[in-house]
């Protein structure tokens, strides 16, 4: 029997967002204790129930995952959701600070609140939710669609190739999902996936690249609540950019915009009353899209790992951002009348692991994967007396420590470390095991190269990857953050165009300028080029923390941004 | 029924590459194209002449998964008959060593105005394409495509 933490909050709050009526969390909260009753009170409407998760990156187990305090928006982004972070956020949606929403939705007294509310998620914990919702509503009635990114991110979906995930969705009663870091598993491995089923595995927009047929099934029509309900999926577009392409070197992604506006009338054609869109495409691409491609009722976004708690409508699309790592369940009621959606509720509900009886068909399923790798995955290497977490725009602490890892153990001048969004956090005091180690690294390319790099070439790759984050266009966006460095410091105007945003580049162990044509040493991992050379990431970091023992992080002041 | 033409005469391909040689011993780089090198092709191939935007369809991707083999699909709306149809399609390239890449010609025969190809671009760069039709109208459509050398997703 699990242990429920009592929550207890000084604040009171009349904010009632994550439930979509009823007792609001934070005024349960505040009254002391919160239950699983609690997080699924719904006032329904219509017949029709959508569940979304995504992102979830094969964390199986309640985690900490600290939301970013920075996440500049640029261009006609800027100052929107999910662009807005911390206190701003809080003001924005009128949540209490200290409150259950203000610590699954902000950075905002992060650790001081995971202590108080704990982990988040945990597939055990979405099963119970998505059981009692399906009680509910009805078996019929329900959909259940997971938007990408959940087969990777842990040591044992790479040890498995997402065969422990895979196995957690169909225990779900998963009807569909698309991919992203799926595709990093290899183009064989995605069709056996895909053609295993039971759910669909869905992408319009890809193609062969010699025939330009589908590979994939483009859209599926489900029957919940008396409608037809037509999903479309789209996978992430920029994969063979942003990802190794030599890894599925058959294929073509990219938007297709056309193909959907195709895929959309075809629906309608035939016969759907709503058509929702699974996208891996990142928040502000979906954005745009939903200008650009009529028709589509839903949006279930993705990829940018944005959560928030209400529905963005775009002129007749509604948005939904579910968050990342299993920390929400989004559930979407819809009212469906005369062949359109006549009416919505919507509810972000943030998966507090305390509060919710574990799913035991569930907690059995994900202890058993576990259980050939649980002596590799306790190993404690060494302890942390900072925060860690990765997620926000320029660096985070987490990958502060890789970066000083690769500049240790590989005895170079720069280190540069991937702006994955994905990886959990550690709190003060918390031991490093080699899991927490993994759940940053775990990717099917992490061999940690040692190379050479003129001043010239290290600049141009920065401004490549900075106009990849802050291009003004969504569509030129690829969705991650700032590579993040070691040993360099810079400023950066978001606002400049490419080739004008990176300035005062500094080599920090001197202070001195980084010159142009200077070769400097260099260290990295997670390369798109194949055949890369070096020992996997995660045995570089095993190694520094090792060294260590004990990990405390200064602050990073190596970074100036203006422009914002 | 579609022809095909290189770009370039075999005259001028020796005369470039005579040139690129040239260029070549001064710099290891090659040389590119500018903005004003495919205006100046453009004004010898048509004169000058106003463009219209529209029935020309330009498809190609905003970044280039593989920079060597880009995509491109063109379209022109037209009857086609004796009477109106599309004589040739041009694309140009602001970024390439040549500003002009290729010419299609067409027929009343061909039925549909449509070509796909694949081609290489140097780095992010505009592509044009013009059509111009028996009639003497000329059709245009332009393309930013990105071409990154390291992306970061995820």
């Amino acid at each position: 029997m699990i242990s429920r933490r009592e929550f207890v909050v000084a604040a009171t709050a009349a904010a009632s967002l994550a439930t979509a009526s009823g007792r609001s969390l934070a005024q349960v909260a505040s009254s002391g204790k919160l239950t699983q009753d609690d997080l699924l009170r719904f006032d329904a409407t219509g017949k029709v129930t959508l569940l979304h998760i995504t992102d979830t990156h094969a964390q199986l187990n309640p985690v900490y995952f600290r939301e970013p305090s920075v996440n500049l928006g640029v261009g006609e982004t800027k100052g929107l959701p999910p662009h807005v972070t911390g206190a701003a956020f809080l003001d924005q949606f009128k949540i209490k600070p200290g409150s259950p929403q203000a610590y699954a939705l902000t950075s905002e007294d992060f650790v001081a609140l995971a202590k108080a509310y704990g982990r988040m998620g945990g597939f055990d914990r979405i099963a119970a939710l998505v059981k009692a919702i399906r009680a509910e509503r009805g078996d019929d009635n329900v959909l259940l669609l997971a938007g990408g990114d959940e087969l990777q991110g842990s040591w044992t979906s790479l040890k498995t190739r997402g065969e422990d995930v895979l196995q957690a969705l169909k225990a779900l009663k998963l009807d569909a999902m698309v991919g992203h870091w799926e595709f990093t598993y290899g183009a064989d491995r995605v069709k056996e996936i895909a053609e295993a089923g039971p759910f669909a595995f869905l992408a319009q927009n890809i193609r062969s690249l010699e025939w330009q047929e589908e590979v994939f099934p483009a859209a599926k029509v489900f029957e919940r609540g008396g409608a037809k309900i037509a999903v479309i999926g789209q996978a992430y577009p920029r994969t063979p950019i942003a990802n190794p392409r030599w890894m599925t070197p058959d294929w073509e992604f990219g938007l297709r915009e056309d193909d959907l506006r195709r895929q959309v009338e075809s629906a309608r054609s035939g016969g759907a009353d709503v058509v929702v869109l699974l996208s891996h495409n990142g928040f502000d691409v979906d954005r745009k899209l939903a200008r650009r491609v009529k028709g589509l009722d839903v949006i279930l976004t993705a990829h940018t790992h944005d959560a928030i708690p209400m529905a963005v409508e775009v002129d007749k699309t509604l948005l939904i951002a579910s968050g990342s790592h299993g920390k929400f369940l989004s559930r979407l009621d819809l009212d469906v009348k005369d062949g359109r959606v006549a009416g919505y509720r919507f509810g972000l509900i943030p998966v507090f692991s305390d509060a919710i009886a574990p799913d035991a068909e569930m907690t059995k399923l994900v202890a058993d994967a576990r259980a050939p790798y649980a002596a590799e995955l306790a190993r404690e290497v060494g302890r942390t007396e900072s925060v860690l977490y990765r997620r926000g725009n320029f660096n985070g602490t987490l990958d502060d420590v890789i970066c000083q890892a690769m500049i240790e153990q590989r005895d170079v001048e720069i280190a540069l470390s991937p702006a994955f969004r994905w990886g959990t956090s550690l709190l003060p005091g918390d031991p490093i095991t080699f899991e927490a180690i993994s759940n940053a690294t775990a990717v099917t390319y992490p061999n940690c190269y040692r190379s050479a790099m003129t001043g010239k070439q290290f600049k141009d790759v920065l401004e490549d990857i900075a106009d990849n984050i802050f291009n003004p266009d969504p569509y030129f966006q690829g969705g991650g953050d700032m590579v993040r460095l070691g040993g360099v410091g810079y400023a950066i105007d978001v606002a400049q165009p490419i080739g004008k945003r990176i300035s005062n580049l500094t080599l920090l162990r001197s202070g001195a300028p980084i010159e142009a044509d200077r070769s400097y040493t260099v260290a990295g991992w997670a390369s798109v080029n194949q055949n890369v050379e070096g020992p996997p990431i995660w045995e570089v970091v095993e190694r520094h923390v090792a060294d260590r023992k004990t990990i405390k992080v200064e602050p990073n002041d190596a970074i100036k941004v203006t422009g914002a | 029924m579609m022809l095909f033409e290189q770009s370039r005469s075999r005259r001028e391909a020796m005369r470039l590459a005579a040139i690129s040689v040239a260029v070549a011993a001064l710099t290891p780089r090659l040389a590119f194209a500018k903005p004003e090198d495919v205006k100046a092709e453009m004004d010898k191939l048509y004169g000058g002449k106003e463009m219209a935007t529209g029935k020309l369809k330009l498809d190609m991707p905003e970044i280039a998964e593989n920079g060597l083999v880009v995509p491109i699909n063109i379209e022109v709306e037209s009857p086609m008959t004796e009477a109106d149809y599309v004589k040739s399609v041009s694309v140009f390239a602001e970024g390439n060593p040549f500003p002009r890449v290729l010419t299609y010609h067409f027929t009343p025969a061909c039925g549909r105005a449509a070509a796909s190809l694949r081609m290489r671009l140097a780095q992010t760069q505009n592509v044009i394409a013009v059509a111009e039709t028996s009639t003497g109208q000329l059709y245009t459509a332009k393309s930013e495509v990105k071409v990154t050398i390291g992306g970061c997703g995820g």
